[in-house]
């Protein structure tokens, strides 16, 4: 009992040097080497590429109905049935129905993150007649721009196709 | 049709493993890899401990619980004592009592159960110190008791079955750091977080909008979180942020590291007994398992989210409340089955917003004992246990003494087996009915009807079952919660894990009885479908009235909402 005693404290020790120091530090290296632009959060001048941004108003492409706040992530965690998700759900569709939007179910749903910076592309194709009115752009063009921008499945078949709602706004601010 | 390629490559993936790393874990326990021997050699020397001195089963047990219980104090120590500790650019302080200590079992016991939410809790010492280097050795002690019960199945005639210290040196430094190392190097170029710096703090001119993004050391521990089958996040997201799964390529990768340590076992199994068709036929019980329960859920979720339906909105992409974009409703159901069938529990998606069946095919997936693969070890020794009971119900059926692997199976190993198998059900109903009664309990849940008892049940399923996913609304951050819900961590690792050792012992002394026209063939599809059989019995009668309550009403409660 006690020898074990005194070898579980060493190798504790050991490996606390190994595998909480040594291994994160060397990852750390690595990924700030080789792959810094990620490693660091994907920035740009405008946010984070991966993490979504609350767009208010009919001149810019909306992304899912989430909080946007990544200090504090996650779903809405309401269930299937839950009337408080369904009222949710109603004011949502109302908001968007007044700005001329359809209402698509991304748009309507939150995210499992609570911070998507994704819609599905034809959550982005239901925008284009409110953010062309608003903005004074043919619909022909922003159709392109959305087509531009929808990437994945990954490698053709790993997850969802998407467009990346930051990416799109930020090429729509440079259109006239 | 991109999903079943998904599928396919997933399986040449993983038969990959199953021959390769299988293989590999056989040379690495049996300490046939001379060229390691340097590696380790220092390690031993230090804890003064003989790579060729074997234990007695109790010794090996004693061994798995005075470490656990080091590991368990440096833990708790770690995240008391944060704020006065290196590696804190954000200033975290201390945490509180009962959710270090909830935290600290709930890691050691490969659980990752998290009742706290990481970006505003934990240091990046906590992070990297504590819960990473759990997420390594807890999940070797897990390989660890696997082996030393599969060679108490092996050897004739033999008092020891290894020696703890040797197999969680082996486990560790030999099969999940190399593969974590290279993984995370991976998912560093796809956009998971790997620095030291602290938060950001980032502005938007185009929408006026401005964000704190936490950061931290998050790479390194995403990996071998999902290969320990651990599941805990570095954020509360877990798997669905961005910064820990950034893309259809990590969420596949992620899938593929739950599975393969798992997987891999059944043919270190096969091969260590002697025949790889032994392997094979656990492996087909799994396989069978999964299968069902992965298409109940993706059945499930492409119907849509019932509240959503009632405001008469179309969705053709599924029940996408809680899911991310960039996965879909089913690369989101195959991760979430993939952690809830093992005893990883991370998930890419709210398992809260789930539809009623998608939610409770998670929860029964782990009611059944997470043997379908199940965790890192944990799954196979399950398994093992089951396979005890089976061949018992056989042999019961012919009026035979029944033999496992040529062992006879009697009394002893008969109640050893049950007792590991029963520990989890009597558990998880007991502390779901206190907490069903009292009203520190009735406090925790989020969602009314059913659902808020669901949120109860799955709590201590999955800490029961040493899982870690949760129904998210609960709110299980208070001293009821963190305290009953350890007693469940507790029960469920070592309560499983002592008579998995003494079975290993008791078997290990015994002969082998040569097979005979009269022997009950474990490698054949009589065996595979009598022990997924029981597996679904056990599962079912204990559980069925508990589920009754709470997914099945919700979902036959057609237009109601709570």
């Amino acid at each position: 009992m006690l020898l074990d005693l005194r070898r579980a404290i060493t190798v504790s020790i050991i490996f606390f040097v190994i595998l909480g120091l040594a291994y994160p530090l060397a990852e750390t290296g690595i990924g700030q080497a080789l792959f810094n632009h990620q490693a660091n959060g994907s920035l740009t001048a405008h946010g984070s590429e991966r993490i979504g941004q609350n767009w208010d108003g009919p001149q810019w492409f909306h992304g899912r109905a989430d909080g946007d706040d990544p200090t504090a992530t996650g779903g809405s965690n309401l269930g299937p049935r839950s009337k408080e998700l369904l009222d949710k759900y109603k004011e949502r569709i109302a908001g968007l129905e007044k700005q001329g939007v359809t209402p698509h179910q991304d748009l309507v749903s939150a995210s499992g993150s609570g911070v998507d910076s994704d819609i599905s592309p034809a959550a982005a194709y239901a925008q284009i007649s409110a953010v062309a009115e608003a903005r004074g752009l043919s619909t022909d063009r922003l159709h392109a721009l959305v087509e531009n921008h929808v990437q994945g499945p990954q490698f053709g078949f790993l997850g969802a196709p998407h467009v990346n709602v930051l990416e799109l706004n930020e090429e729509l601010a440079t259109l006239k | 049709m991109g999903f079943a390629w998904t599928i396919v490559a997933l399986v040449l993936v993983l038969a990959l493993c199953w021959r390769f790393l299988g293989a590999y874990m056989v040379v690495v326990y049996e300490g046939r890899a001379r060229w390691l021997a340097k590696v380790e050699r220092p390690i031993y020397r230090a804890i003064g401990a003989d790579p060729k001195a074997e234990q007695t089963w109790q010794r090996y047990a004693s061994s798995v619980i005075v470490f656990s219980a080091i590991a368990l104090l440096i833990s708790y120590g770690i995240f008391r004592l944060q704020e006065h500790l290196p590696f804190n650019p954000d200033h975290m302080s201390g945490v509180e009592w009962h959710t270090a200590w909830n935290t600290a079992v709930s890691f050691v016991t490969n659980t990752n159960w998290q009742s706290y939410s990481g970006e505003t809790t934990m240091s990046y010492l906590s992070q990297m110190g504590a819960l990473a280097v759990q997420n390594f050795l807890s999940a070797a002690v897990g390989m660890a008791v696997a082996v030393a019960l599969i060679r108490g199945f092996a050897r004739k005639g033999s008092k020891t079955i290894g020696n703890f210290w040797v197999d969680l040196v082996r486990g560790t430094i030999y099969v999940l750091l190399p593969i974590a190392f290279v993984a995370a190097i991976v998912f560093i170029s796809q956009g998971a977080l790997q620095t030291l710096a602290g938060h950001a703090e980032v502005s938007n001119a185009l929408n006026g909008a401005s964000q704190t993004l936490p950061r931290g050391p998050i790479a390194s521990q995403e990996v071998i979180k999902q290969l320990g089958t651990n599941g805990g996040g570095f954020f509360n997201a877990n798997g669905a942020g961005p910064f820990e799964n950034p893309t259809g390529l990590t969420n596949f990768l992620s899938i593929v590291l739950i599975l393969c340590i798992p997987v891999a076992l059944t043919y270190t199994f096969g091969k260590m007994v002697f025949s790889i068709r032994q392997g094979v036929a656990i492996l087909a019980v799994m396989t069978v398992l999964f299968g069902g329960w992965l298409t109940m859920t993706a059945v499930a979720e492409q119907q849509g989210n019932p509240a959503l339906a009632a405001t008469g909105v179309s969705q053709p992409l599924g029940n996408m409340e809680g899911k991310e974009t960039r996965f879909g409703a089913l690369s989101s159901s195959l991760y979430n089955v993939t952690s809830t069938q093992t005893s990883t529990g991370s998930v890419d998606s709210a398992a809260d917003s789930y539809t009623p069946i998608g939610g409770m095919a998670m929860l029964t997936g782990m009611m059944l004992g997470e043997v379908s693969p199940g965790g890192v070890g944990t799954g196979v020794y399950g398994i093992l246990m089951f396979a005890v009971i089976t061949v018992f119900i056989g042999g019961l059926m012919v009026g035979r003494t029944p033999e496992y692997l040529g062992k006879k199976i009697q009394a002893r190993e008969v109640k050893l087996a049950a007792l590991g198998v029963l520990v989890m059900p009597i558990t998880v109903l007991v502390l779901t009915a206190i907490a069903t009664a009292v009203n520190a309990g009735k406090a925790g849940p989020l969602n009314a009807g059913p659902h808020g008892f669901s949120e109860i049940l799955y709590a201590y399923t999955s800490q029961t079952n040493n899982n870690g996913s949760g129904f998210g609304g609960l709110s299980a951050n208070t001293p009821f919660y963190n305290i009953t819900g350890t007693i469940g961590l507790l029960l469920g690792r070592f309560a499983i894990i002592i008579p998995a050792l003494a079975l290993a012992g008791g078997l290990a002394e015994k002969t082998v009885v040569p097979t005979s026209l009269g022997t009950f063939r474990t490698d054949k599809p009589m065996f595979v479908g009598l022990l997924t059989g029981v597996v679904l019995v056990i599962g079912g009668l204990t559980f069925l009235p508990a589920v009754a309550l709470g997914p099945i009403v919700e979902q036959l409660s057609h237009g109601m909402f709570w």
